[in-house]
């Protein structure tokens, strides 16, 4: 195959240039059109300020992006003879609404109506290598181009196809929503074309994008393409998949973090519980596989087993703080002016978890010679290449299916419950469809690290000299890599850790890191205790910076009260970015900043930049005794936030409906993790197991008040937006309850130190299921 | 094995299983109706919600043996019949305000929000904050504030 070259400017004649793209038809039966992965317009140098931060000149999109570059691998939109058109995308929905911007792409370039668009997840591509990784906010950055490109050149080949049909020029053809228009009013539908644009060959061709003056579809506000799947229960989902003989399989886990299967003492008698199929020990566990998942749960509350010590068995949320006091990096004492002001701070931020809705599922047909395995992954590939590794098979001897996700948050770049779910299947020879408990979420799941962040400033005047950062934590597990098993093993180079803190951990927060605001002498370091797997970690909605972030406003906002300025004030002055400035004085204006408060109640307004966009958030929250202590049963109420408003700046939102989701979506993960969700630790193990004890927001806690405003396209390029929401959001909650009580908070979640419910046993590890729930019915 | 019979969605069916297996359970496993979501097991985060009798219930915490043939069990499936159309008016709704993320929670959500409509009515009252604020269902994309507009406008039409 030739190598693509780069897009490149038409040498211009005229005064318009209009950038020219390189793409592929492929041969084949019907039309099918496809560009490169990695196909990114070339960008102008971005303005740079003075002393750059690292995450300024190259973000972690950046590193995501190019990282696609050498792979010359193919994306593809072909068009049947039923008038559809069909993309198998590599990448990984899990509500973030990436599936229904890849059919605006495509409606928009090939001019067909957005419900004759099928996009589907691709299975697992080894050749893909970089570029089936779903993180980082990335997938709109990275797609835009490559998904257009596929498709305008199968408009092409369409209209070529209709000129011949219809004995027209190109030129003289319309096409629109799935039709080609001559001039004298004949039509001809593009499924009846389908068939003769195929290629006869594949060969390279190449062609324009539509201008965005010219844009009907993208960039307008559309409602998500699988909504009506969604709300009449028809939407699958892994654990909804009808594989003959798949049957329902728990796994019976240790009752500390890590623990390892000693014996299982009564493995016999429990085989012989009603419908019960299987009792086998695995790596990380005893797994049950029976009729149905009621009776895997009744079996592992039966089953005795002696287990082996875990990973930090004895420790507690205090051992660890403790060890991450014990390595933080000294402040530098700021060589300043000795007439200079310090304004210093240190925070805690406790162990939380993913907690998607849908537990961990994976369903696995190991046969002899293959696997099969259907799951949702963001990074399948990896997966596929430690399945084969598992079972010493050739990798394209595992089929690795990508299904939908009922929320990822990270959560799911680890392929554990897969690996799982194949141990079980080869072990008992069956198919398996395992599922993981809630409480197994809680306890075992991966969780974002504990960790803390110190800032000291310097300030003389009006001006702030210096701004150290220093941030220490548990290790994070990047041995997901960036999607592939090379990239993985370099993260677990010996020593251990250490080669997962350099080659991963300093990296991303090198790339991901910034200190919006004009403060002279900024640093900002990471270091790391722990190796990167003692306990199971992750990322987990964004990776470090709703922390940092938070700290870091916590801070401006004091600064602020020393300068004697309000902070929207001070912060107007001092972001460094204009974008900022418009979305942060955006929130100000139509969030009425600085209005008359009851006591007992503020505001609170910070802002964040980050995958390639700028948000700006103001929140208002209500600290009063009566909200404090309201009633509701089993609940957290505590303050409540009773209205925000977001200004959301992505650069270019290409469907602005998804963009306010996934704001209002932020909004309520930075409300939680400012104010609710947190895990405990405690003798080696998370006291939480289930939402009663892992307070993520619910609907008592949601303000009734939020609006998001989407600013009009400043780069014209789409920026990341899954993850933008978290940091601003948690840090003007923060800064909010601040206002509000008259005291900093320090350490976060807020209510962390309360334990608000009992916690459960460990042994069995798993609760019965209620018997009373007619009771409750409403 | 004990039979179990009861109604859902409108059709007799009858379960041979352990009269103490969930309700979840038996329809998700051995009727294959997979519209009810698993997300807790232990009645909290209602992601399985249905109705029983036209009242919102969580079959993760009923055991089948505890319904009987005149019990009329509605998933998410059944709704659009229990009003003689395609989709019901709080279905509409949801489409309408674009609700849905990842979609998850959304079954259980529609189920408890039809409930918690007709609730309010019987209390003489339309659904108002408190109400909502009453609502247990997890929405872990958090859609709280569509799923709130979306139950005003649903409950117009219903
Ligand atoms: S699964 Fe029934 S309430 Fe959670
Ligand atoms: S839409 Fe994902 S949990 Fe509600």
């Amino acid at each position: 195959m030739n190598h693509p070259r780069s897009p490149h400017v038409e040498p211009g004649s005229g005064t318009v240039e209009r950038r020219r793209f390189l793409g592929y038809l492929l041969a084949g039966p019907t039309l099918v059109a496809a560009a490169q992965l990695g196909v990114e317009p070339t960008r102008a140098a971005a303005a740079v300020p003075s002393v750059p931060e690292p995450s300024e000149v190259y973000d972690l999109n950046d590193l995501l992006t190019l990282a696609a570059t050498p792979t010359s691998n193919l994306i593809a939109v072909a068009v049947h003879p039923d008038g559809t058109a069909s993309f198998d995308m590599p990448r990984a929905e899990s509500g973030q609404g990436i599936t229904t911007v890849a059919a605006m792409l495509i409606a928009e370039e090939l001019d067909l109506p957005l419900d004759r668009i099928n996009v589907t997840l691709a299975d697992a591509r080894p050749e893909l290598v970089w570029n089936q990784l779903t993180g980082g906010s990335n997938t709109t950055i990275a797609m835009y181009a490559p998904i257009r490109v596929a498709a305008a050149i199968a408009r092409g080949r369409l209209l070529k196809a209709a000129a011949m049909k219809l004995d027209e020029t190109v030129t003289r053809l319309t096409p629109h929503l799935g039709v080609v228009r001559a001039p004298d009013g004949r039509t001809v539908d593009y499924g009846e074309l389908a068939e003769a644009a195929a290629g006869r060959e594949t060969e390279q061709l190449e062609t324009e994008l539509k201008p965005e003056s010219e844009f009907r579809v993208i960039g307008t506000p559309r409602n998500r393409t699988d909504a009506l799947e969604a709300v009449t229960g028809r939407k699958k989902y892994a654990m909804d998949l009808d594989v003959a003989d798949a049957l329902p399989t728990m796994v019976c886990r240790p009752p500390t973090i890590k623990g390892t299967v000693g014996s299982v003492n009564n493995a016999a008698e429990v085989r012989r519980m009603p419908g019960i199929t299987d009792v086998v020990a695995i790596s990380t566990g005893v797994a049950v596989r029976g009729r149905t998942f009621g009776q895997c749960v009744t079996a592992i509350r039966a089953l005795d087993v002696s287990w082996g010590p875990g990973t930090v068995d004895g420790m507690s949320d205090e051992d660890v703080l403790a060890d991450i006091r014990k390595a933080e990096i000294p402040l530098a004492v700021p060589d300043v002016d000795p007439l200079a002001e310090t304004v210093e701070g240190e925070f805690t931020f406790h162990f939380r978890n993913n907690a998607a809705l849908e537990p961990q599922t994976a369903v696995a047909d190991v046969r002899s010679d293959s696997a099969e395995v259907w799951a949702p992954l963001q990074s399948p590939i990896l997966c596929q290449e430690l399945v084969a590794e598992q079972l010493g098979l050739p990798v394209d001897a595992v089929t690795v299916h990508v299904e939908q996700a009922g929320g990822a948050f990270g959560r799911r770049f680890f392929s554990d419950p897969v690996i799982e779910a194949v141990e079980v299947s080869r072990k008992t020879g069956k198919r398996v469809k395992l599922m993981w408990h809630r409480v197994d979420e809680c306890r075992q799941g991966r969780t974002h690290p504990m960790c803390t962040s110190r800032i000291r400033a310097s300030l003389l005047g009006d001006e702030v000299l210096t701004f150290e950062q220093r941030h220490t934590s548990v290790a994070t597990d990047y041995t997901m890599g960036f999607g592939e098993v090379i990239t993985a093993m370099a993260g677990k180079i010996p020593p251990l850790g250490q080669g997962n803190e350099l080659v991963y951990s300093d990296t991303i927060f090198l790339t991901t890191v910034n200190v919006p605001y004009k403060f002279g002498a900024v640093t900002q370091l990471l270091n790391e205790i722990y190796e990167y797997d003692t306990f199971p970690s992750g990322s987990n909605r964004n990776l470090v910076n709703p922390d940092v972030r938070t700290a870091q406003e916590l801070i401006v906002d004091r600064i602020a009260a020393k300068t004697g300025k309000d902070p929207y004030r001070f912060r107007r002055e001092f972001v460094d970015d204009e974008r900022v400035l418009a979305v942060l004085d955006k929130v100000a204006e139509v969030g009425d900043w600085g209005r008359e408060m009851p006591a007992n109640t503020a505001q609170g307004i910070t802002v964040h930049k980050e995958y390639k966009g700028a948000i700006a958030t103001l929140v208002e929250i209500d600290c009063s005794p009566e909200t404090v202590n309201r009633e509701i049963r089993n609940a957290v109420t505590g303050p409540r936030v009773t209205k925000a408003v977001i200004a959301v700046d992505t650069g270019f939102a290409v469907n602005p409906r998804g963009l306010e989701a996934q704001m209002q979506g932020g909004l309520m993960d930075g409300i939680a993790q400012a104010l609710t969700s947190s895990l405990h630790l405690r003798d080696g193990v998370f006291l939480e197991g289930s939402w009663d004890d892992y307070f993520y927001t619910r609907q008592w806690n949601a303000p009734l008040d939020v609006q998001v405003v989407v600013m009009p396209p400043t780069t014209g390029e789409p920026g990341g937006a899954g993850e933008l929401g978290v940091p601003s959001a948690m840090a003007s909650v923060a800064c909010a309850y601040a206002r509000a009580t008259g005291t900093m908070p320090t350490s976060f979640p807020i209510n962390h130190d309360a334990l608000g419910f009992a916690p459960k046993p460990t042994v069995p590890p798993l609760p019965a299921s209620p018997t009373n729930g007619l009771k409750y019915a409403y | 094995m004990p039979e179990h019979t009861f109604t859902l969605n409108g059709e007799q069916v009858t379960v041979d299983v352990d009269g103490d297996v969930r309700l979840l359970w038996a329809i998700r496993d051995l009727l294959g109706v997979t519209g009810p979501k698993y997300g807790c097991g232990i009645n909290v985060c209602k992601a399985c919600t249905c109705h029983i009798n036209g009242k919102a219930f969580n079959p993760c915490s009923v055991r089948v043996a505890d319904v009987g043939p005149d019990d009329e069990i509605t998933t998410i499936e059944g709704l659009p019949t229990t009003v003689g159309e395609d989709l019901h008016p709080m279905q509409q709704a949801w489409l309408d305000h674009d609700v849905a993320q990842c979609g998850y929670c959304q079954p259980g959500q529609i189920m408890a929000a039809v409930a918690k409509v007709r609730q309010a009515r019987a209390e003489g009252h339309e659904v108002r904050d408190e109400d909502l604020d009453e609502i247990r269902n997890i929405c872990r994309c958090g859609t709280y504030n569509r799923i709130r507009d979306a139950i005003r406008s649903g409950a117009e039409h219903m």
